[in-house]
């Protein structure tokens, strides 16, 4: 009962802590000087890709720890996360260009950052689809593997891409914002509820994902009594 | 020593039902033929600066060339039933992983150097001069692309729609070797010092080594049932 109750007020939290984090980006936040309206993007865009790499850092442990235990269990973790960390890698992936167009004059760059993301995004999407397909007996294994292997390819993709950019100048050469007080305070509170929010996502999959091979086996079962 | 020779009997196996057939090298070849010639038609005969381009369409053909290979590492012996025999070979996961390693590279590179020659004259390309640091830019990308693929053969061999899902899960990850191996080409095809190739041959390396790093410690979770 008391985890209920706990469960619930989570919830609401994260709620409420979202509701003052639009609060905060639409009316206590300044607008910049130089990029006007459209820089309060950047308050959905950081966190939303601080939080898409957490997740596939998740996956990549909850990977690691499944090969060694062999428990289902951290295969479910890092399946949900895989998951929710696509979602947050769109939601960068769609946010940047909208922000990039009116700022850099470009809806894209080959930026290290930029394209590691879109590389990641494309890993993981493709580590969802080899779970789609994969037999059942092997699903959980092969997915771990993939899951490890997608994340090292992170750090070598970015060097590769660092290697590969100075032919190609681009436009941008770094990212010196300068934030103000009331940016930073708005920056930190979406921070935190886009944390609640990824927090509370990842619960509620993973608990979908538990329920539904619950189901699975319960079914198993149910046939198996009948057929007999 | 006796590793090596238990490693070498599999490739061997594969060599050889191989060269009975015939059927993969030569359509891999066919293919990678095929491909040049696409891109000649699609460039147009008046090419502003070949050599800027030319490293891109080279590693783009061995690339997917290569690909049509690489279903077949593992996937063929699923079809015919052989997995649980060629597992039962008193030779670790990792030799096996290895052996398939050593035979993937062995038919992607009959195909790249029948590739390049043809892609020496198509394009009136002078390579001898640098044959040996293009060798090695080659040798060190397909070793970590055998490496890769032939990881992803035996992952993909255990699905349903096999070869959609291999280039799906090949072409995100071979992504760095891709940049650093074209970076290379263009450097020495540009006539520039071999120094200067030096950063890229180290991403080449690493991504080389990190792959078969994971592999050995991964590969005995793929096969396992």
């Amino acid at each position: 009962m008391t985890k209920r109750i706990f469960e619930i007020a989570f919830e609401v939290v994260t709620f409420l802590l979202m509701f003052a984090a639009i609060y905060a980006i639409f009316i206590y936040a300044p607008i910049e000087k130089t990029m006007g309206i459209v820089q309060k993007i950047f308050y959905l865009h950081v966190p939303a890709a601080f939080l898409a790499f957490s997740a596939f850092f998740i996956t990549f442990l909850a990977s690691i720890v499944y090969l060694y235990k062999k428990d289902q269990k951290w295969d479910v973790i890092a399946y949900c996360s895989a998951e929710v960390g696509v979602l947050f890698c769109t939601i960068v992936l769609i946010t940047g260009p909208i922000w990039a167009k009116p700022v850099w004059n470009v809806w894209w760059t080959w930026d290290p950052r930029l394209t590691t993301t879109l590389i990641l995004w494309f890993i993981y999407l493709a580590y969802l689809m080899l779970r789609g397909v994969v037999r059942e007996n092997q699903r959980a294994n092969l997915s771990a593997v993939f899951g490890i292997i997608g994340f090292a390819n992170v750090p070598i993709t970015f060097f590769a891409i660092r290697l590969w950019r100075t032919i190609h100048p681009v436009i941008i050469t770094s990212e010196g914002i300068n934030i103000s007080k009331p940016m930073k305070y708005t920056l930190l509170l979406t921070f935190c509820a886009f944390f609640l929010f990824f927090l509370s996502l990842l619960k509620n999959r993973i608990k979908l994902e538990r329920l539904k091979i619950n189901t699975e086996n319960v079914k198993a079962v149910y046939e198996e009594i009948f057929s007999s | 020593m006796i590793f090596i020779r238990k490693l070498w009997a599999i490739v061997w196996k594969d060599l050889l039902s191989e060269l009975r057939t015939k059927e993969m090298i030569l359509s891999m070849c066919l293919f990678s033929f095929l491909v040049l010639i696409i891109f000649s038609f699609a460039l147009g005969t008046e090419v502003m600066d070949l050599k800027t381009i030319v490293p891109g369409i080279l590693w783009v053909v061995f690339i997917f060339s290569g690909l049509m290979g690489l279903g077949r590492a593992f996937g063929a012996e699923r079809d015919k039933g052989t997995l649980s025999g060629l597992l039962l070979c008193p030779l670790s996961p990792w030799g096996i992983y290895l052996a398939k390693v050593v035979g993937t590279f062995i038919f992607t590179a009959i195909m790249e150097i029948f590739t390049l020659s043809i892609f020496i004259i198509l394009f009136n390309l002078n390579l001898l001069p640098v044959l040996l640091p293009i060798g090695l830019i080659i040798f060190l990308g397909t070793l970590g692309f055998s490496a890769i693929g032939t990881l992803f053969s035996a992952m993909s061999a255990a699905t349903k729609s096999r070869d959609t899902i291999l280039s799906i899960l090949v072409f995100p990850i071979t992504v760095p070797m891709l940049i650093a191996a074209v970076k290379a080409t263009e450097t020495i095809l540009a006539g520039k010092a071999v120094a200067e190739v030096y950063p890229s041959l180290k991403i080449l390396i690493a991504f080389d080594l990190i792959y078969l790093l994971i592999a050995y410690l991964t590969f005995t979770f793929i096969i396992e049932e």
